[in-house]
């Protein structure tokens, strides 16, 4: 029933990048990881001293959710490299590939080193006695004795490690690297459960296929049969191969890269962008599901050439304003301030996204609140759901403090299940994007802000500083400018959201391609 | 000094964290061919003792020669190889074949391989194993072959000295006498110099020329099997030395009774 679905196919096809990279990244992670890991087990077995502030940090690491490793590690590349731009003015790319494998190192590295120590320690006294007593150096005796005999154990920490890092590095996709966590990402945001269950099925397969081959090691190991031993090998080396072959792993140079950030109307025009590249004859990649900040970042640094940001998140973000000011005077302010980074504000697309606090339309007009102010009064009995950014963000202070709101209860969820909570009652407030097409769908009232304490979100397409002089890039994307109103937006967002006859975020950007306002 | 094969000179070796020396000023001198037994209760310091001869530990204070030298200034692990030692715990590795456990000091030592190979047969018949246990892992072997392969492991580089910490001791007696009968053949065939534990005295005064008595760190007296039993001066030698005798004779009382 999944296999005639046409998500499936569009799954399927996606799987040789997908799949390579996540292949590239896991094994590098892996390898990096043992490659740190077994020395400094070895060194830990043989010093008390080192043995407990090693394991102790390894396990702290290990209580570090994956994707906050995974986020922690973008701002320190970067600041890295900077300072190495500075210095030595070689900056290298904070961006994708490094931060992941940082990352992803340091998550493989507790499982070996502890079953380094374990399994060194656990050698029998009488055993290394003898092996000092027949006249082995202590090399001699760790090379042909300790590791021989420690080396199932070590195994199993390494299939451990692998198990993890491959499970983890579905994680990787909001620092831009690409890996089968991308399903998963787009799949929760459009809810194409297809998607969801396609990137857990691949990533579960890939662990348990390496884990199986490592284990086939392992036996071989611990009892002397090299033919087990270079079957696994064989075994890992083809699915490294795999990866390698139809190179995908990497973007072809020279392509164009658009990012999207980590949600349903950025996937659509990303994939509009990439359409309106496609038909100048500029060949270009998407790079979906970047986190808020990392995207700008990248974008600043060359990472990505284009992506659509939002004029009320800068603003706030990255120019520290909490003040609100009319449409027009920030988009002025704004292309200074970015013009400043060399950044190119190429134009707003004539659409709004702006923060909203939203309600069920029979639940607003049932407590009679039309205006945040109405809201207020009500507050301490209401709960209210918000997505991960809004709760953190000066937006949401600046609302609060305008209208001394206080809630019952706050909650953060993914902005799909937001939503889902605020039609079934399960939340009566949420932080809704103004163009999200859910809005129509679950027929939600968007309320007034009377005292303008929202700064203005035009959504406006930024250009990367090596771009800003590509006459022909920046031809075949002006077209874009000022042509998106907010309905056809919320169109276009519901064609690829919807339960019922859904659409690919591709199709939903074709609808939206032959609805663009001329000018 | 040079004389002795293995000389040791107030010798004290204490312990960080006990209160007791270990071995509290131990002078010995042992000539060459010599087969000696030291012998005592638990913790009087024989396994101490022995390790100070190979420099798997070093004396706090004194000093030891092996074959006229200052250990203190040979590098250990060349020592090591130049002596044989085989003990309690017998430590054959695991991962290994009879062959590759036996031939693991030569392969240290870098013989070709071809030398090994024949050495290896040489070992195992002159321990009497069959040649097909080459290839066997310790595991697949009893107790008493393990201890037979445990020998010609220390034998293997054809070393003049000998250490040996109680080797024989968790052996059924069957075993262990027909052990201790061919250790002390191979001894005289090969012209060793071998150092025994044992807190078997019967084993002592059946297999050594010269027993060494060890209580507390120190030398009580040493002596051939014959001197001791015959006019031992002190009174802990007497009653260790009484042991065997005692035995011996409430064996011949309960024959009687039959």
């Amino acid at each position: 029933m999944i296999i005639s679905d046409p998500r499936f196919a569009q799954a399927l096809a996606r799987l040789p990048e997908y799949l390579g990279n996540h292949i590239l990244l896991s094994l590098c992670a892996l390898t990096l990881g043992i490659a740190i890991s077994l020395p400094l087990g070895i060194l830990a077995s043989r010093n008390a001293a080192l043995r407990w502030p090693l394991l102790a940090v390894a396990s702290l690491v290990q209580t570090i959710p994956g994707l906050a490793l995974l986020a922690l590690f973008y701002p320190l590349l970067l600041g890295l490299s900077n300072l190495t731009a500075m210095a030595f003015n070689a900056p290298f790319s904070a961006f994708g590939f490094l931060p992941s494998l940082l990352a992803l190192t340091l998550y493989s590295m507790l499982p070996v080193l502890r079953n380094t120590i374990t399994g060194l320690n656990g050698i029998e006294p009488a055993i290394l006695e003898a092996a000092q007593g027949a006249g082995m150096t202590p090399v001699q005796s760790l090379r042909m004795v300790e590791l021989p005999l420690a080396a199932p154990v070590i195994m199993a920490g390494i299939r451990t490690a692998a198990v993890w890092v491959i499970g983890t590095a579905t994680l990787s996709t909001p620092v831009g690297q690409t890996s089968l966590g991308n399903y998963i990402f787009t799949g929760l945001q459009t809810q194409n459960w297809v998607f969801v269950l396609f990137g857990c099925v691949a990533a579960a397969a890939l662990a348990m296929t390496v884990d199986q081959l490592l284990a086939l090691i392992e036996s071989g190991v611990k009892t002397q049969r090299h033919r087990r031993i270079f079957s696994g090998i064989a075994g890992i080396a083809l699915v490294v191969a795999a990866a390698l072959i139809p190179g995908n792993a990497q973007r072809a140079a020279g392509n164009y890269v658009i990012g999207a950030k980590t949600f349903t109307e950025q996937f659509i025009l990303a994939a509009l962008i990439e359409q309106k590249l496609g038909k100048a004859n500029l060949p270009a990649s998407r790079l979906d599901g970047l986190g808020s900040t990392i995207a700008f970042d990248a974008l600043a640094n060359n990472e990505i050439d284009v992506y659509v940001d939002y004029s009320g998140t800068l603003w706030a973000n990255q120019m520290q304003r909490n003040d609100v000011r009319p449409r027009e005077e920030v988009l002025r302010e704004l292309r200074d301030w970015l013009a400043g980074k060399n950044i190119l504000l190429l134009g707003p697309l004539g659409f709004e996204n702006s923060y909203a606090l939203a309600m069920k339309r029979s639940r607003a007009d049932a407590l009679k609140i039309k205006t945040i102010a109405d809201l207020a009064i009500h507050a301490p009995q209401l709960s209210i759901a918000a997505d991960y950014e809004f709760l953190a963000r000066p937006e949401w202070a600046a609302v609060r403090d305008a209208y001394g709101l206080r809630f019952r209860a706050q909650r953060q969820m993914q902005s799909t299940f937001m939503y889902e909570a605020v039609a079934t009652g399960e939340a009566d407030v949420i932080s809704a994007f103004s163009s999200d097409g859910r809005i129509k769908q679950y027929d939600l009232v968007v309320l007034d802000d009377p005292k303008r304490s929202l700064p203005p979100y035009d959504a406006i397409l930024l250009i990367a500083p090596k771009r800003a002089k590509d006459a022909a890039f920046l031809a075949a994307l002006k077209p874009l400018i000022g042509a998106i109103d907010v309905e056809q937006m919320r169109e276009a967002s519901l064609l690829a959201d919807r339960r019922d006859n859904k659409q690919t975020v591709e199709d939903a950007a074709r609808w939206l391609s032959e609805r663009l306002q001329k000018r | 000094m040079n004389e002795h094969v293995i000389a040791l000179q107030n010798v004290v070796q204490r312990f960080p964290g006990a209160e007791q020396a270990a071995l509290a000023g131990i002078s010995l001198e042992i000539r060459q061919g010599e087969l000696v037994a030291i012998v005592g209760p638990s913790g009087s310091g024989k396994t101490t003792l022995l390790r100070l001869v190979n420099r798997l530990a070093d004396p706090s204070a004194g000093k030891v020669w092996v074959e006229g030298e200052e250990t203190a200034t040979r590098d250990p692990v060349s020592l090591r190889r130049r002596i044989g030692y085989v003990f309690q715990g017998i430590g054959l590795f695991p991962h290994m074949s009879v062959a590759e456990n036996i031939s693991i000091t030569p392969r240290l030592l870098g013989w070709n391989a071809t030398a090994i190979e024949e050495r290896v047969d040489e070992l195992l018949s002159l321990v009497r194993l069959p040649l097909a246990y080459r290839s066997r892992m310790p595991d697949e072997l009893s107790g008493g072959e393990r201890q037979r392969v445990g020998v010609a492991r220390a034998l293997a580089a054809k070393p003049k000295i000998v250490l040996m910490d109680e080797p024989f001791g968790a052996l059924d007696p069957v075993t262990r006498d027909a052990l201790t009968r061919d250790y002390r053949a191979l001894h005289e065939e090969l012209g060793l110099t071998s150092m025994l534990i044992t807190h078997d005295v019967l084993e002592a005064l059946l297999l050594a020329d010269r027993i060494v008595v060890l209580n507390r760190g120190s030398i009580v007296e040493t002596g051939s099997p014959a001197e001791l039993m015959r006019a031992p001066k002190h009174e802990f030698t007497r009653t260790l030395m009484q042991m065997p005798e005692q035995q011996a004779k409430r064996l011949a009382s309960l024959l009687e009774m039959h």
